[in-house]
Protein backbone atom coordinates (compact mmCIF):
# COMPACT_ATOMS: atom_id res chain seq x y z
CA UNK A 1 0.00 0.00 0.00
CA UNK A 2 1.49 3.35 -0.95
CA UNK A 3 0.94 6.22 1.44
CA UNK A 4 0.07 9.60 0.02
CA UNK A 5 1.44 12.64 1.85
CA UNK A 6 -1.37 15.17 2.05
CA UNK A 7 0.54 17.80 4.02
CA UNK A 8 3.17 20.42 3.26
CA UNK A 9 5.87 20.75 5.94
CA UNK A 10 4.99 23.68 8.20
CA UNK A 11 7.91 25.37 10.07
CA UNK A 12 5.59 26.00 13.06
CA UNK A 13 5.18 22.26 13.59
CA UNK A 14 8.81 21.17 13.22
CA UNK A 15 10.94 20.24 16.19
CA UNK A 16 14.65 21.07 16.34
CA UNK A 17 17.39 18.44 16.53
CA UNK A 18 21.18 18.60 16.51
CA UNK A 19 21.23 18.19 12.71
CA UNK A 20 18.42 20.58 11.91
CA UNK A 21 14.63 20.45 12.05
CA UNK A 22 12.55 17.27 12.12
CA UNK A 23 8.95 16.59 11.19
CA UNK A 24 6.79 14.16 13.18
CA UNK A 25 4.39 11.95 11.26
CA UNK A 26 1.50 10.48 13.25
CA UNK A 27 -1.33 8.10 12.45
CA UNK A 28 -3.93 7.05 14.99
CA UNK A 29 -6.03 3.97 15.63
CA UNK A 30 -8.92 4.80 17.92
CA UNK A 31 -10.77 1.94 19.56
CA UNK A 32 -14.25 3.13 20.44
CA UNK A 33 -16.64 0.94 22.39
CA UNK A 34 -20.03 0.94 20.68
CA UNK A 35 -23.01 2.08 22.75
CA UNK A 36 -25.44 -0.84 22.73
CA UNK A 37 -27.38 -2.84 25.30
CA UNK A 38 -25.94 -6.21 24.36
CA UNK A 39 -22.70 -7.47 22.83
CA UNK A 40 -21.71 -7.68 19.16
CA UNK A 41 -22.36 -11.40 18.79
CA UNK A 42 -24.18 -12.41 22.00
CA UNK A 43 -27.12 -11.34 24.16
CA UNK A 44 -25.01 -10.60 27.26
CA UNK A 45 -25.10 -7.10 28.73
CA UNK A 46 -22.44 -4.49 27.94
CA UNK A 47 -22.89 -2.65 31.23
CA UNK A 48 -19.69 -1.38 32.83
CA UNK A 49 -18.79 -2.34 36.40
CA UNK A 50 -20.77 -5.60 36.78
CA UNK A 51 -19.65 -8.46 39.05
CA UNK A 52 -16.84 -10.61 37.57
CA UNK A 53 -18.05 -12.74 34.64
CA UNK A 54 -21.70 -11.76 35.24
CA UNK A 55 -22.10 -10.28 31.75
CA UNK A 56 -20.86 -13.37 29.98
CA UNK A 57 -22.76 -15.78 27.77
CA UNK A 58 -21.49 -19.14 26.60
CA UNK A 59 -20.71 -17.46 23.26
CA UNK A 60 -18.44 -14.90 24.93
CA UNK A 61 -16.69 -17.64 26.89
CA UNK A 62 -16.12 -19.47 23.59
CA UNK A 63 -17.70 -22.72 24.74
CA UNK A 64 -17.56 -25.38 22.00
CA UNK A 65 -20.43 -25.28 19.54
CA UNK A 66 -21.52 -21.73 20.29
CA UNK A 67 -22.29 -19.59 17.24
CA UNK A 68 -22.14 -15.81 16.91
CA UNK A 69 -25.26 -13.88 15.80
CA UNK A 70 -24.71 -10.23 14.94
CA UNK A 71 -26.39 -7.39 16.84
CA UNK A 72 -28.18 -5.16 14.32
CA UNK A 73 -27.82 -2.06 16.49
CA UNK A 74 -24.01 -2.36 16.49
CA UNK A 75 -24.11 -2.39 12.68
CA UNK A 76 -26.27 0.74 12.71
CA UNK A 77 -23.91 2.46 15.16
CA UNK A 78 -20.94 1.74 12.89
CA UNK A 79 -22.80 3.11 9.86
CA UNK A 80 -23.88 6.22 11.80
CA UNK A 81 -20.26 6.79 12.81
CA UNK A 82 -19.15 6.32 9.21
CA UNK A 83 -21.72 8.89 8.07
CA UNK A 84 -20.52 11.28 10.79
CA UNK A 85 -16.97 10.91 9.46
CA UNK A 86 -18.22 11.71 5.92
CA UNK A 87 -16.96 8.29 4.95
CA UNK A 88 -17.82 5.75 2.29
CA UNK A 89 -20.19 3.11 3.64
CA UNK A 90 -19.53 -0.39 2.33
CA UNK A 91 -22.84 -2.15 1.78
CA UNK A 92 -21.00 -5.44 1.87
CA UNK A 93 -18.34 -6.19 4.45
CA UNK A 94 -16.77 -9.37 5.79
CA UNK A 95 -15.83 -10.60 9.27
CA UNK A 96 -12.47 -12.27 9.64
CA UNK A 97 -10.73 -14.13 12.40
CA UNK A 98 -7.60 -12.49 13.76
CA UNK A 99 -5.72 -15.31 15.45
CA UNK A 100 -3.61 -14.88 18.57
CA UNK A 101 -3.39 -16.37 22.05
CA UNK A 102 -3.93 -14.43 25.23
CA UNK A 103 -5.77 -15.44 28.42
CA UNK A 104 -8.39 -12.69 28.00
CA UNK A 105 -9.27 -13.97 24.51
CA UNK A 106 -11.10 -17.28 25.07
CA UNK A 107 -11.81 -17.92 21.38
CA UNK A 108 -8.15 -17.85 20.46
CA UNK A 109 -9.13 -15.34 17.79
CA UNK A 110 -10.82 -11.98 17.65
CA UNK A 111 -13.68 -11.58 15.21
CA UNK A 112 -12.69 -8.46 13.29
CA UNK A 113 -12.82 -7.09 9.76
CA UNK A 114 -9.67 -7.15 7.68
CA UNK A 115 -9.92 -6.81 3.91
CA UNK A 116 -13.49 -5.58 3.67
CA UNK A 117 -14.38 -3.18 6.51
CA UNK A 118 -17.88 -1.76 6.96
CA UNK A 119 -16.66 1.82 6.45
CA UNK A 120 -14.03 3.12 4.03
CA UNK A 121 -12.31 6.46 3.54
CA UNK A 122 -13.60 9.62 5.21
CA UNK A 123 -12.37 12.80 6.82
CA UNK A 124 -12.35 14.82 10.02
CA UNK A 125 -11.65 18.54 10.30
CA UNK A 126 -9.65 19.36 13.41
CA UNK A 127 -9.07 22.78 14.89
CA UNK A 128 -5.51 23.43 16.07
CA UNK A 129 -4.63 26.33 18.30
CA UNK A 130 -4.81 28.95 19.54
CA UNK A 131 -1.45 30.25 18.27
CA UNK A 132 0.29 33.36 19.63
CA UNK A 133 -2.26 35.61 17.94
CA UNK A 134 -5.18 33.63 19.35
CA UNK A 135 -5.98 32.18 15.93
CA UNK A 136 -7.22 28.62 15.29
CA UNK A 137 -6.26 26.69 12.18
CA UNK A 138 -8.54 24.09 10.60
CA UNK A 139 -6.78 20.98 9.26
CA UNK A 140 -8.42 18.14 7.33
CA UNK A 141 -7.36 14.69 8.52
CA UNK A 142 -8.07 11.65 6.37
CA UNK A 143 -9.80 8.57 7.74
CA UNK A 144 -8.54 5.32 6.25
CA UNK A 145 -11.28 2.99 7.47
CA UNK A 146 -13.58 1.96 10.31
CA UNK A 147 -14.27 -1.64 11.15
CA UNK A 148 -16.27 -3.58 13.71
CA UNK A 149 -14.60 -6.05 16.03
CA UNK A 150 -14.93 -7.75 19.40
CA UNK A 151 -13.33 -6.34 22.51
CA UNK A 152 -11.26 -8.71 24.66
CA UNK A 153 -11.70 -9.52 28.35
CA UNK A 154 -9.71 -7.91 31.10
CA UNK A 155 -6.72 -9.28 33.00
CA UNK A 156 -5.63 -8.14 36.44
CA UNK A 157 -2.06 -8.86 37.40
CA UNK A 158 -1.79 -7.39 40.90
CA UNK A 159 -4.18 -9.60 42.86
CA UNK A 160 -2.03 -12.66 43.36
CA UNK A 161 1.72 -13.42 43.46
CA UNK A 162 1.72 -16.04 40.71
CA UNK A 163 -1.67 -15.84 39.00
CA UNK A 164 -3.49 -13.33 36.81
CA UNK A 165 -7.25 -12.80 37.23
CA UNK A 166 -9.39 -12.80 34.09
CA UNK A 167 -12.84 -11.23 33.79
CA UNK A 168 -14.67 -11.75 30.49
CA UNK A 169 -17.38 -9.11 31.00
CA UNK A 170 -15.84 -6.94 28.29
CA UNK A 171 -15.20 -9.92 26.03
CA UNK A 172 -17.35 -9.61 22.92
CA UNK A 173 -18.47 -6.00 23.44
CA UNK A 174 -18.54 -4.26 20.06
CA UNK A 175 -15.64 -1.99 19.21
CA UNK A 176 -15.17 0.33 16.29
CA UNK A 177 -11.55 0.64 15.24
CA UNK A 178 -11.16 3.96 13.48
CA UNK A 179 -7.89 4.26 11.58
CA UNK A 180 -6.63 7.65 10.44
CA UNK A 181 -4.29 8.29 7.56
CA UNK A 182 -0.77 9.37 8.62
CA UNK A 183 -1.87 12.98 8.24
CA UNK A 184 -1.07 14.33 11.70
CA UNK A 185 2.14 16.35 12.11
CA UNK A 186 2.39 17.37 15.78
CA UNK A 187 1.32 16.28 19.24
CA UNK A 188 -1.11 19.22 19.31
CA UNK A 189 -2.73 17.97 16.12
CA UNK A 190 -2.96 14.46 17.57
CA UNK A 191 -4.65 15.78 20.70
CA UNK A 192 -7.01 17.92 18.62
CA UNK A 193 -7.84 14.86 16.51
CA UNK A 194 -8.71 12.73 19.55
CA UNK A 195 -10.75 15.56 21.05
CA UNK A 196 -12.65 15.99 17.81
CA UNK A 197 -13.17 12.26 17.36
CA UNK A 198 -14.58 11.97 20.89
CA UNK A 199 -16.84 14.98 20.27
CA UNK A 200 -18.21 13.47 17.04
CA UNK A 201 -18.79 10.06 18.69
CA UNK A 202 -20.60 11.67 21.62
CA UNK A 203 -22.79 13.81 19.35
CA UNK A 204 -23.67 10.71 17.36
CA UNK A 205 -24.32 8.73 20.55
CA UNK A 206 -22.30 5.83 19.15
CA UNK A 207 -19.58 5.79 21.88
CA UNK A 208 -19.50 7.54 25.24
CA UNK A 209 -15.85 8.53 24.67
CA UNK A 210 -15.02 7.87 28.30
CA UNK A 211 -11.28 7.24 28.29
CA UNK A 212 -11.12 6.64 32.08
CA UNK A 213 -13.33 3.58 31.79
CA UNK A 214 -11.47 2.47 28.70
CA UNK A 215 -14.42 2.87 26.35
CA UNK A 216 -12.14 4.92 24.08
CA UNK A 217 -8.47 4.03 23.67
CA UNK A 218 -5.84 5.07 21.17
CA UNK A 219 -2.87 3.40 19.52
CA UNK A 220 -0.49 6.02 18.17
CA UNK A 221 1.90 5.40 15.26
CA UNK A 222 4.85 7.78 15.35
CA UNK A 223 7.76 8.28 12.98
CA UNK A 224 10.10 11.18 12.27
CA UNK A 225 11.73 12.47 9.09
CA UNK A 226 13.48 15.46 7.63
CA UNK A 227 10.77 17.93 6.57
CA UNK A 228 9.04 16.70 3.43
CA UNK A 229 11.39 13.70 3.11
CA UNK A 230 10.51 10.01 2.88
CA UNK A 231 8.43 8.55 5.69
CA UNK A 232 10.57 7.09 8.48
CA UNK A 233 10.16 3.76 10.26
CA UNK A 234 7.26 3.95 12.69
CA UNK A 235 6.73 2.70 16.20
CA UNK A 236 3.28 1.94 17.52
CA UNK A 237 2.47 3.12 21.05
CA UNK A 238 -0.33 0.90 22.33
CA UNK A 239 -3.35 1.70 24.46
CA UNK A 240 -2.78 5.27 25.51
CA UNK A 241 -5.74 6.13 27.71
CA UNK A 242 -5.90 9.91 27.95
CA UNK A 243 -5.59 12.79 25.53
CA UNK A 244 -2.86 14.39 27.64
CA UNK A 245 -0.84 11.16 27.64
CA UNK A 246 -1.14 10.95 23.85
CA UNK A 247 0.56 14.34 23.63
CA UNK A 248 3.31 13.33 26.08
CA UNK A 249 3.84 9.94 24.44
CA UNK A 250 4.30 11.51 20.99
CA UNK A 251 6.73 14.18 22.23
CA UNK A 252 8.92 11.69 24.08
CA UNK A 253 8.79 9.06 21.34
CA UNK A 254 9.72 11.62 18.66
CA UNK A 255 12.68 12.82 20.73
CA UNK A 256 13.78 9.22 21.31
CA UNK A 257 13.71 8.47 17.57
CA UNK A 258 15.51 11.69 16.63
CA UNK A 259 18.26 10.99 19.17
CA UNK A 260 18.78 7.47 17.75
CA UNK A 261 18.91 8.65 14.14
CA UNK A 262 21.18 11.60 14.90
CA UNK A 263 23.56 9.21 16.67
CA UNK A 264 23.79 7.25 13.43
CA UNK A 265 21.38 4.49 14.49
CA UNK A 266 18.15 3.30 12.92
CA UNK A 267 14.62 2.78 14.24
CA UNK A 268 13.28 -0.73 14.80
CA UNK A 269 9.63 -1.09 13.88
CA UNK A 270 8.11 -2.24 17.16
CA UNK A 271 5.25 -1.93 19.60
CA UNK A 272 5.87 0.30 22.61
CA UNK A 273 4.06 1.23 25.80
CA UNK A 274 3.79 4.70 27.33
CA UNK A 275 4.72 4.92 30.99
CA UNK A 276 2.93 8.00 32.36
CA UNK A 277 5.02 7.94 35.57
CA UNK A 278 8.31 8.31 33.68
CA UNK A 279 6.80 10.25 30.78
CA UNK A 280 8.49 7.98 28.23
CA UNK A 281 7.82 4.96 26.03
CA UNK A 282 9.39 1.53 26.39
CA UNK A 283 9.56 -1.51 24.15
CA UNK A 284 6.69 -3.93 24.68
CA UNK A 285 7.33 -6.92 22.46
CA UNK A 286 10.54 -8.23 21.08
CA UNK A 287 10.83 -8.43 17.32
CA UNK A 288 11.56 -12.16 17.12
CA UNK A 289 7.87 -12.95 17.74
CA UNK A 290 6.78 -10.89 14.74
CA UNK A 291 3.01 -10.95 14.71
CA UNK A 292 1.27 -13.13 12.25
CA UNK A 293 -2.47 -13.00 12.80
CA UNK A 294 -3.31 -15.41 9.96
CA UNK A 295 -6.54 -13.60 9.10
CA UNK A 296 -9.20 -15.58 7.28
CA UNK A 297 -12.95 -15.07 6.75
CA UNK A 298 -14.93 -16.32 9.76
CA UNK A 299 -16.83 -19.39 8.53
CA UNK A 300 -19.47 -18.85 11.26
CA UNK A 301 -20.61 -15.57 9.74
CA UNK A 302 -22.02 -14.67 6.35
CA UNK A 303 -20.93 -11.38 4.76
CA UNK A 304 -22.62 -8.36 6.32
CA UNK A 305 -24.89 -6.80 3.73
CA UNK A 306 -27.47 -4.03 3.68
CA UNK A 307 -29.08 -1.81 1.06
CA UNK A 308 -29.13 1.92 0.31
CA UNK A 309 -32.46 2.36 2.12
CA UNK A 310 -30.88 1.11 5.35
CA UNK A 311 -28.07 3.70 5.09
CA UNK A 312 -30.45 6.43 3.90
CA UNK A 313 -32.73 5.92 6.90
CA UNK A 314 -29.80 6.22 9.32
CA UNK A 315 -28.50 9.30 7.49
CA UNK A 316 -31.87 11.02 7.79
CA UNK A 317 -32.00 10.53 11.53
CA UNK A 318 -28.43 11.60 12.15
CA UNK A 319 -28.19 14.36 14.77
CA UNK A 320 -26.65 17.72 13.93
CA UNK A 321 -22.87 17.33 14.18
CA UNK A 322 -20.50 19.76 15.91
CA UNK A 323 -19.17 21.40 12.73
CA UNK A 324 -22.68 22.03 11.41
CA UNK A 325 -23.90 23.25 14.77
CA UNK A 326 -20.95 25.61 15.07
CA UNK A 327 -21.63 27.04 11.60
CA UNK A 328 -25.29 27.56 12.53
CA UNK A 329 -24.39 29.35 15.78
CA UNK A 330 -21.97 31.61 13.91
CA UNK A 331 -24.78 32.46 11.49
CA UNK A 332 -26.82 33.57 14.53
CA UNK A 333 -24.16 36.22 15.21
CA UNK A 334 -21.85 34.42 17.63
CA UNK A 335 -18.09 34.63 17.27
CA UNK A 336 -16.35 31.47 16.04
CA UNK A 337 -14.62 31.24 19.40
CA UNK A 338 -17.85 31.43 21.43
CA UNK A 339 -19.52 28.96 19.07
CA UNK A 340 -16.70 26.45 19.47
CA UNK A 341 -16.94 26.64 23.26
CA UNK A 342 -20.69 26.05 23.13
CA UNK A 343 -20.45 23.07 20.76
CA UNK A 344 -17.47 21.51 22.59
CA UNK A 345 -19.86 19.24 24.48
CA UNK A 346 -23.32 18.37 23.30
CA UNK A 347 -25.00 18.97 26.70
CA UNK A 348 -23.56 22.51 26.74
CA UNK A 349 -24.86 23.14 23.23
CA UNK A 350 -28.27 21.76 24.23
CA UNK A 351 -28.34 24.00 27.30
CA UNK A 352 -27.41 27.05 25.24
CA UNK A 353 -30.08 26.32 22.63
CA UNK A 354 -32.75 26.16 25.30
CA UNK A 355 -31.63 29.48 26.76
CA UNK A 356 -31.34 31.12 23.33
CA UNK A 357 -34.77 29.93 22.11
CA UNK A 358 -36.76 33.12 21.47
CA UNK A 359 -33.99 35.29 22.95
CA UNK A 360 -30.98 37.20 21.67
CA UNK A 361 -28.30 34.58 20.85
CA UNK A 362 -25.34 36.81 21.72
CA UNK A 363 -26.77 37.68 25.16
CA UNK A 364 -27.59 34.04 25.82
CA UNK A 365 -24.08 33.00 24.76
CA UNK A 366 -22.46 35.58 27.06
CA UNK A 367 -24.47 34.37 30.02
CA UNK A 368 -23.88 30.69 29.34
CA UNK A 369 -20.14 31.08 28.67
CA UNK A 370 -19.12 33.78 31.17
CA UNK A 371 -21.53 33.25 34.02
CA UNK A 372 -22.82 29.69 33.92
CA UNK A 373 -19.73 27.87 32.64
CA UNK A 374 -17.55 30.14 34.76
CA UNK A 375 -19.50 29.28 37.91
CA UNK A 376 -19.66 25.56 37.06
CA UNK A 377 -15.93 25.51 36.45
CA UNK A 378 -15.26 27.25 39.76
CA UNK A 379 -17.52 24.79 41.59
CA UNK A 380 -15.97 21.83 39.78
CA UNK A 381 -19.34 20.79 38.34
CA UNK A 382 -20.27 19.48 34.89
CA UNK A 383 -23.10 20.96 32.85
CA UNK A 384 -25.34 18.02 33.85
CA UNK A 385 -25.05 19.08 37.49
CA UNK A 386 -25.90 22.74 36.99
CA UNK A 387 -28.03 24.22 39.78
CA UNK A 388 -29.38 26.85 37.35
CA UNK A 389 -31.70 25.43 34.70
CA UNK A 390 -31.95 26.83 31.17
CA UNK A 391 -35.45 28.12 32.05
CA UNK A 392 -34.11 29.96 35.09
CA UNK A 393 -31.21 31.53 33.19
CA UNK A 394 -33.62 32.45 30.39
CA UNK A 395 -35.88 34.08 33.01
CA UNK A 396 -33.03 36.26 34.24
CA UNK A 397 -32.24 37.39 30.68
CA UNK A 398 -35.93 38.21 30.14
CA UNK A 399 -35.94 40.40 33.25
CA UNK A 400 -33.00 42.40 31.89
CA UNK A 401 -34.68 42.78 28.52
CA UNK A 402 -37.96 43.97 30.04
CA UNK A 403 -36.01 46.57 32.04
CA UNK A 404 -37.07 45.06 35.37
CA UNK A 405 -33.46 44.61 36.48
CA UNK A 406 -30.10 45.97 35.38
CA UNK A 407 -27.33 43.76 34.14
CA UNK A 408 -25.57 44.27 37.44
CA UNK A 409 -28.57 43.20 39.55
CA UNK A 410 -28.97 40.24 37.19
CA UNK A 411 -25.62 38.90 38.40
CA UNK A 412 -26.99 39.02 41.97
CA UNK A 413 -30.16 37.22 40.88
CA UNK A 414 -28.00 34.57 39.22
CA UNK A 415 -26.13 34.06 42.51
CA UNK A 416 -29.41 33.68 44.40
CA UNK A 417 -30.82 31.19 41.89
CA UNK A 418 -27.52 29.27 41.97
CA UNK A 419 -27.62 28.88 45.77
CA UNK A 420 -31.32 28.92 46.65
CA UNK A 421 -33.11 28.07 43.42
CA UNK A 422 -36.47 29.62 42.59
CA UNK A 423 -38.09 31.58 39.81
CA UNK A 424 -36.04 34.69 38.93
CA UNK A 425 -39.16 36.88 38.50
CA UNK A 426 -40.46 35.88 41.96
CA UNK A 427 -37.04 36.46 43.53
CA UNK A 428 -36.85 39.96 42.06
CA UNK A 429 -40.39 40.72 43.30
CA UNK A 430 -40.00 39.26 46.76
CA UNK A 431 -36.62 40.81 47.45
CA UNK A 432 -37.52 44.22 46.02
CA UNK A 433 -34.74 44.06 43.45
CA UNK A 434 -36.79 45.61 40.70
CA UNK A 435 -35.14 48.48 38.94
CA UNK A 436 -36.69 51.88 39.64
CA UNK A 437 -37.88 53.09 36.27
CA UNK A 438 -40.34 55.61 37.70
CA UNK A 439 -38.92 58.88 36.35
CA UNK A 440 -40.38 60.89 39.23
CA UNK A 441 -38.68 58.78 41.89
CA UNK A 442 -35.37 58.89 40.10
CA UNK A 443 -35.66 62.61 39.56
CA UNK A 444 -36.21 63.10 43.30
CA UNK A 445 -32.98 61.26 44.06
CA UNK A 446 -31.07 63.21 41.42
CA UNK A 447 -32.35 66.49 42.85
CA UNK A 448 -31.30 65.45 46.33
CA UNK A 449 -27.75 64.66 45.26
CA UNK A 450 -27.45 67.89 43.28
CA UNK A 451 -28.76 69.97 46.17
CA UNK A 452 -26.35 68.36 48.62
CA UNK A 453 -23.28 68.97 46.48
CA UNK A 454 -23.24 72.51 45.06
CA UNK A 455 -19.44 72.53 44.74
CA UNK A 456 -19.42 69.41 42.58
CA UNK A 457 -22.15 70.92 40.43
CA UNK A 458 -19.90 73.88 39.67
CA UNK A 459 -16.98 71.59 38.83
CA UNK A 460 -19.14 69.39 36.62
CA UNK A 461 -20.13 72.35 34.49
CA UNK A 462 -16.46 72.79 33.58
CA UNK A 463 -15.67 69.08 33.50
CA UNK A 464 -18.64 67.07 32.12
CA UNK A 465 -17.02 63.73 32.98
CA UNK A 466 -17.89 64.43 36.61
CA UNK A 467 -21.48 63.55 35.72
CA UNK A 468 -20.46 59.97 36.34
CA UNK A 469 -19.89 60.77 40.00
CA UNK A 470 -23.49 62.00 40.34
CA UNK A 471 -24.79 58.88 38.62
CA UNK A 472 -22.79 56.81 41.09
CA UNK A 473 -24.28 58.67 44.07
CA UNK A 474 -27.81 58.17 42.78
CA UNK A 475 -27.22 54.48 42.16
CA UNK A 476 -25.85 54.16 45.67
CA UNK A 477 -28.85 55.96 47.13
CA UNK A 478 -31.23 53.63 45.26
CA UNK A 479 -29.19 50.53 46.10
CA UNK A 480 -28.45 49.98 42.44
CA UNK A 481 -32.10 49.65 41.51
CA UNK A 482 -32.40 52.80 39.43
CA UNK A 483 -32.13 52.32 35.71
CA UNK A 484 -28.57 53.58 35.00
CA UNK A 485 -29.46 54.94 31.56
CA UNK A 486 -32.35 56.94 32.98
CA UNK A 487 -30.19 58.33 35.80
CA UNK A 488 -27.44 59.27 33.38
CA UNK A 489 -29.86 61.16 31.12
CA UNK A 490 -31.45 63.01 34.03
CA UNK A 491 -28.13 63.98 35.62
CA UNK A 492 -26.80 65.35 32.36
CA UNK A 493 -30.01 67.29 31.73
CA UNK A 494 -30.04 68.78 35.25
CA UNK A 495 -26.40 69.77 35.07
CA UNK A 496 -26.91 71.25 31.64
CA UNK A 497 -24.35 69.01 29.99
CA UNK A 498 -24.83 68.75 26.27
CA UNK A 499 -24.61 65.28 24.74
CA UNK B 1 2.67 -23.71 -2.88
CA UNK B 2 4.66 -25.82 -0.47
CA UNK B 3 6.00 -25.51 3.06
CA UNK B 4 9.47 -26.20 4.42
CA UNK B 5 10.36 -27.60 7.84
CA UNK B 6 10.86 -24.15 9.37
CA UNK B 7 7.37 -23.06 8.26
CA UNK B 8 5.81 -26.20 9.73
CA UNK B 9 7.47 -25.49 13.06
CA UNK B 10 6.45 -21.85 12.95
CA UNK B 11 2.81 -22.65 12.16
CA UNK B 12 2.76 -25.21 14.96
CA UNK B 13 4.15 -22.63 17.37
CA UNK B 14 1.61 -19.99 16.30
CA UNK B 15 -1.17 -22.55 16.88
CA UNK B 16 0.37 -23.54 20.23
CA UNK B 17 0.64 -27.18 19.16
CA UNK B 18 3.68 -29.06 20.51
CA UNK B 19 5.41 -30.81 17.62
CA UNK B 20 8.60 -32.83 17.94
CA UNK B 21 11.28 -32.68 15.23
CA UNK B 22 10.29 -36.14 13.99
CA UNK B 23 6.62 -35.19 13.81
CA UNK B 24 7.53 -31.95 12.06
CA UNK B 25 9.34 -33.66 9.21
CA UNK B 26 6.50 -36.15 8.66
CA UNK B 27 3.99 -33.26 8.87
CA UNK B 28 6.00 -31.41 6.24
CA UNK B 29 5.32 -34.26 3.81
CA UNK B 30 1.65 -34.57 4.75
CA UNK B 31 0.99 -30.85 4.51
CA UNK B 32 2.68 -30.61 1.12
CA UNK B 33 0.54 -33.47 -0.17
CA UNK B 34 -2.60 -31.65 0.99
CA UNK B 35 -1.40 -28.34 -0.45
CA UNK B 36 -0.60 -30.06 -3.73
CA UNK B 37 -4.10 -31.48 -3.85
CA UNK B 38 -5.68 -28.11 -3.11
CA UNK B 39 -3.39 -26.55 -5.70
CA UNK B 40 -5.47 -28.21 -8.43
CA UNK B 41 -8.20 -25.66 -7.71
CA UNK B 42 -5.98 -23.06 -9.34
CA UNK B 43 -6.66 -24.72 -12.68
CA UNK B 44 -10.19 -23.31 -12.62
CA UNK B 45 -10.56 -19.83 -14.07
CA UNK B 46 -12.54 -17.83 -11.51
CA UNK B 47 -11.89 -14.33 -12.86
CA UNK B 48 -15.05 -12.27 -12.42
CA UNK B 49 -16.70 -14.85 -10.14
CA UNK B 50 -17.79 -13.67 -6.68
CA UNK B 51 -16.53 -15.85 -3.81
CA UNK B 52 -19.27 -18.25 -2.72
CA UNK B 53 -20.03 -17.82 0.97
CA UNK B 54 -23.12 -20.01 1.17
CA UNK B 55 -24.57 -22.87 -0.85
CA UNK B 56 -28.00 -21.25 -0.87
CA UNK B 57 -27.90 -17.46 -1.32
CA UNK B 58 -29.04 -16.12 2.03
CA UNK B 59 -28.73 -13.06 4.19
CA UNK B 60 -26.99 -13.07 7.53
CA UNK B 61 -29.53 -13.21 10.33
CA UNK B 62 -29.35 -10.21 12.66
CA UNK B 63 -30.32 -9.97 16.33
CA UNK B 64 -32.32 -7.22 18.01
CA UNK B 65 -30.27 -5.32 20.58
CA UNK B 66 -31.60 -6.80 23.82
CA UNK B 67 -29.98 -8.39 26.86
CA UNK B 68 -31.07 -12.03 26.77
CA UNK B 69 -28.13 -13.79 28.35
CA UNK B 70 -25.63 -13.63 31.21
CA UNK B 71 -25.82 -13.76 35.02
CA UNK B 72 -24.33 -17.22 35.15
CA UNK B 73 -20.79 -16.60 36.31
CA UNK B 74 -20.78 -19.93 38.18
CA UNK B 75 -21.56 -21.83 34.98
CA UNK B 76 -19.00 -19.83 33.03
CA UNK B 77 -16.17 -20.62 35.42
CA UNK B 78 -17.38 -24.17 36.27
CA UNK B 79 -14.75 -25.87 34.08
CA UNK B 80 -11.90 -23.52 34.92
CA UNK B 81 -8.86 -25.32 36.39
CA UNK B 82 -8.59 -22.43 38.86
CA UNK B 83 -10.99 -19.65 39.77
CA UNK B 84 -11.67 -17.29 42.62
CA UNK B 85 -14.63 -14.97 43.26
CA UNK B 86 -15.84 -15.91 39.77
CA UNK B 87 -12.63 -14.72 38.13
CA UNK B 88 -10.64 -17.15 35.99
CA UNK B 89 -7.16 -17.65 37.41
CA UNK B 90 -4.34 -18.20 34.93
CA UNK B 91 -0.57 -18.36 35.33
CA UNK B 92 0.66 -14.78 35.59
CA UNK B 93 0.95 -12.96 32.28
CA UNK B 94 2.47 -9.51 32.28
CA UNK B 95 3.72 -7.69 29.22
Amino acid sequence: MSIIDTRTPDPKRLIPGATGDWEIVIGMEVHAQVISESKLFSGASTEFGAEPNANVSLVDAAMPGMLPVINEECVKQAVRTGLGLKARINKKSVFDRKNYFYPDLPQGYQISQFKQPIVGEGEVVISVGPDRNGEFEDVEIGIERLHLEQDAGKSMHDQHPTMSYVDLNRSGVALMEIVSKPDLRSSDEAKAYLTKMRQILRYLGTCDGNMDEGSMRADVNVSVRKPGGDFGTRCEIKNVNSIRFVGQAIESEARRQIAIIEDGGSINQETRLFDPGRGETRSMRSKEEAHDYRYFPDPDLLPLEFDDAFVEDLAQHLPELPDEKKARLVSLGLSAYDASILVSEKPIADYFEQVAAGRDAKTAANWVINDLLGALNKAGLGIEETPVSPAQLGGIIDLIKSGDISGKIAKDVFEIVWHDGGDPADIVDERGMKQVTDAGAIEGEVDKVIAANPDKVEQAKAKPSLAGWFVGQVMKATQGKANPQAVQALVRAKLGIED
Amino acid sequence: MSVDLATVKRVAKLARIAVTDDEASSLEGELNTILGFVEQLNEVDISGVEPMTSVIPMEMRKRKDAVTDGDKADDITANAPASEDNFFLVPKVVE
